[in-house]
């Protein structure tokens, strides 16, 4: 209960107050001893409507600190609607400082995405979750998924992906591409493309998800396995592109595909705006020079 | 005579009606009845003294109110009146057949198939039970367009051919036959004769209700009167 | 002649299950009380009885998805483990009844998943234990539709463009695949057209006894009940009133009610 002069009157330091803030934070010690696993927590009601990351606002409130420097992104860019409008959120209620820079961020809030570049032991990534329930798709009862996970009873997930292959003759599913964590539990990893998968494997930062809807945290602690789902003679793959980044030049980045006229002209751009900024400055510099 | 095949001790059997007020109609009491190896003994008797009835006890399609069917099964006596059910379906399977008097048909199943089953059940290879079954068909005089149909259209003579195929297909130690020659030409009566002769020259003891006259005497030993075990009425 | 070691020699071979004083009450009803049975490797159960008699009670307490009020189901596993199928744990249960049994239910919607394709609806057991050789599980898939009569083309079509008749097959090739030792039937030939129902008597014959199965079949079809099961178990108000084998069940039987269902049969 740290009153601050700078943050806006009336509301606790990150909006929730301690005790809810506490409640979370057991959650999330929880969901990083069991990696993979889906805790339930008591979410509570946040200022911008279901669907617009009130599972991870609640769970960047609940680890944020004033001396933390947070990065949001929606789609790899900092500069949407939706990543815009939760940085000014903790800048209001926290009165932390911000960045649009992967490198300077200890908290980094994303939504569809993971930043191109790798991440450290000192950041810790919240992933924004719509439908943490990967087996979802294939059994419609919370009761029986809950039990499928407790027995390690997964094989609805390959039949998904059997289908993928009988009738487009590949694994279709290219965002939210079951993973499993630990040799465990089988996980979402939230709608990332697939191109992402393999930075979840050992990544050095702490990974938490939240769920705001189905109210739910699940966590993957640093340098853990994390495997994507597949079958021997159908390994998985990432996306690849014919194009290069048309600003930086990347051919290494996930891109985009922009309309840029009337006339269906289109280019491909790097999604993650922080990299190809700093790759374009490079660039810069290097041609100044 | 050697130690008897087929042993019936003091056999009794009613029918108890409980659609029909729980009306008792007894059948026979006190019934005793041994077959030896290579002997053909036939039930006689006036209709509805329960010839019938005595054959299917002995098979355990029946099951006698008290007394002992006790059949010679490999190395012991299983007695078919109180046997566990596997144990009487393993006493059919190896030891005792019995023709019926009219084929059970199997929706889809070709008359050689059905004929070929008992003995492919044994373990024989499906080759050597179809050749086995097939010779048999032929004996019986059923066409050879017919045996890869289903018995089910076939008229009640050929089905009872089949049936009567069916039950001599395995070299059963024991057989018991059900009026196996009543809808039969003459032609195909001597067949059965001789099939029921043959049976009793590898030594199968034969039990069998024969209503005609001449084949009761061509394959009978001896004939066994059930009249005198009805029950005291 | 060979004698067979399976069947009437006393000796070392064990029941494959063994039931004994198993009930189900539901509060004060009854739902089926003081059942005992031992059901031996390759023999057919049936369970015959009008509705409301306690068959598909009995059926879903034998094959563990209702926990029994009383009584105690043993199993002998494909190890020669004897096990207390109740007293597992959930996760070795579950992994008993996928590895070792299976289920025919009488709607092929309960027993199919209607949204994927029948090749995945075949191969789902195989990846449920680790199979993740896609060509594989699909050859094994083709292999089975075969088996049950279904057109190889049809492997990447979902369940419910299929006939009745064939989304029952399916289903028997569902569970089929992992060569299981037990099968529970809960009406498999229910509510299919007789020719249909003919063909898939004549093939759940032959499959039970070419694999050597046993089966637990519940049905208030008599026909079906003589044509595939070696023993009756005739239940009525939640017991079994009378039990043996069926031809002499069913020729000659003893209970009243008994008497009574055998003669309300009507002939054809």
């Amino acid at each position: 209960m740290r009153p601050s002069d700078d943050t806006l009157a009336g509301y606790n330091f990150a909006y929730l107050d301690e005790q809810t803030k506490r409640m979370i934070r057991r959650a999330i010690l929880k969901a990083v001893a069991i990696p993979g696993y889906q805790v339930p927590f008591a979410g509570r009601e946040m200022p911008l409507p279901y669907g617009w990351g009130t599972g991870g606002i609640q769970v960047t409130a609940s680890i944020i600190g004033p001396d933390d420097t947070l990065k949001v992104i929606d789609q790899g860019a900092d500069d949407t609607t939706n990543a815009v409008s939760i940085r000014r959120f903790f800048a209001t209620v926290a009165d932390v400082a911000t960045t649009e820079k992967t490198t300077e961020a200890t908290v980094i809030q994303t939504r569809h995405r993971i930043p191109e570049k790798p991440l450290t032991e000192d950041q810790i990534l919240v992933y924004q979750v719509p439908i943490p329930e990967p087996l979802r798709w294939m059994e419609a009862r919370e009761t029986e998924t809950r039990k499928m996970h407790a027995l390690e009873d997964y094989g609805v997930m390959h039949v998904k992906l059997y289908e993928d292959i009988a009738h487009l003759g590949r694994i279709a599913t290219s965002y939210d591409y079951p993973v499993k964590v630990n040799g465990r539990y089988v996980m979402a990893p939230s709608p990332i493309p697939k191109f992402d998968n393999p930075k979840m494997d050992r990544m050095p930062a702490l990974q938490l998800f939240g769920a705001g809807r189905e109210k739910r945290i699940y966590a993957v602690p640093p340098y853990t396995r994390v495997d994507s789902l597949d079958f021997e003679d159908h390994p998985f793959e990432v996306q690849t592109w014919d194009h290069a980044c048309a600003l930086c030049g990347s051919t290494e980045s996930y891109l985009d595909e922009v309309v840029i006229d009337d006339q269906g002209g289109r280019m491909y751009v790097c999604s993650d705006t922080d990299f190809c900024g700093d790759r374009q400055a490079a660039q810069a510099q290097e041609a100044a020079e | 005579m050697s130690s008897p095949i087929i042993e019936v001790r003091d056999l009794c059997k009613d029918f108890v009606l409980h659609t029909q007020g729980g009306v008792r109609i007894p059948v026979f009491n006190g019934l005793s009845l041994a077959v030896g190896a290579g002997e053909c003994v036939g039930l006689h008797g006036p209709s509805g003294t329960g010839k019938s009835t005595l054959l299917r006890s002995l098979y355990a399609n029946y099951k006698p109110d008290t007394g002992s069917v006790l059949v010679r099964h490999g190395d012991r006596l299983v007695d078919m009146a109180t046997a566990e059910p596997r144990d009487v379906l393993a006493v059919r399977k190896h030891t005792l057949g019995y023709v019926s008097q009219f084929l059970r048909v199997i929706p889809r199943v070709p008359a050689l198939d059905v004929v070929a089953e008992p003995l492919k059940l044994l373990g024989t290879s499906e080759a050597e039970a179809r050749e086995k079954a097939g010779g048999l068909l032929a004996r019986l005089r059923i066409p050879e367009r017919l045996w890869h149909l289903a018995p089910a259209t076939f008229s009640g003579g050929e089905q009872q051919r089949v049936n009567i195929a069916r039950g001599f297909v395995v070299d059963y130690p024991a057989l018991l036959l059900d009026e196996p020659t009543a809808s039969l030409d003459a032609a195909n009566r001597d067949t059965v004769v001789a099939l029921i002769q043959e049976a009793k020259a590898r030594g199968c003891a034969v039990v069998g209700i024969f209503h005609d006259a001449d084949v009761r005497t061509r394959v009978c030993d001896r004939l066994f009167e059930i009249e005198g075990y009805r029950h005291a009425a | 002649m060979p004698f067979d070691q399976n069947t009437a020699t006393p000796g070392d071979e064990r029941p494959l299950l063994r039931v004994a004083g198993l009930a189900r009450h539901y509060g004060d009803r009854i739902g089926c009380t003081d059942v005992s049975f031992d059901l031996w490797p390759g023999e057919v159960l049936g369970i015959v009885g009008e509705s409301g008699s306690g068959k598909t009670t009995l059926l879903n307490t034998l094959s563990a998805r209702l926990d029994p009020t009383a009584g105690r189901i043993e199993y002998q596993t494909r190890d020669g483990e004897v096990v207390d199928v109740y007293g597992l744990s959930e996760p070795r249960r579950r992994m008993l009844v996928r590895t070792e049994w299976g289920i025919v239910h009488q709607n092929p919607r309960d027993g199919l998943r209607m949204a994927v394709s029948a090749g995945a609806n075949i191969g789902e057991r195989l990846m449920a234990l680790g199979a993740r050789h896609y060509g594989g599980i699909r050859d094994q898939a083709i292999d089975w539709m075969g088996r049950v009569e279904i057109k190889e083309e049809r492997v990447d079509d979902l369940p419910r463009t299929f006939s009745g008749g064939m989304q029952q097959r399916l289903q028997i090739a569902r569970n089929l695949v992992t060569g299981p030792r037990l099968m529970f039937m809960d009406e498999p030939t229910g509510g299919l057209d007789v020719s249909v129902q003919a063909r898939l008597l004549d093939l759940l014959r032959t499959l039970v006894g070419e694999m050597g199965l046993s089966v637990i079949l519940v049905t208030h079809d008599l026909a079906v009940a003589r044509l595939l099961a070696h023993r009756l178990m005739v239940m009525k108000d939640g017991r079994v009133v009378e039990h043996g084998l069926t031809d002499q069940v069913l020729d000659d039987p003893h209970h009243p009610y008994t008497q009574l269902l055998v003669s309300s049969v009507l002939q054809v």
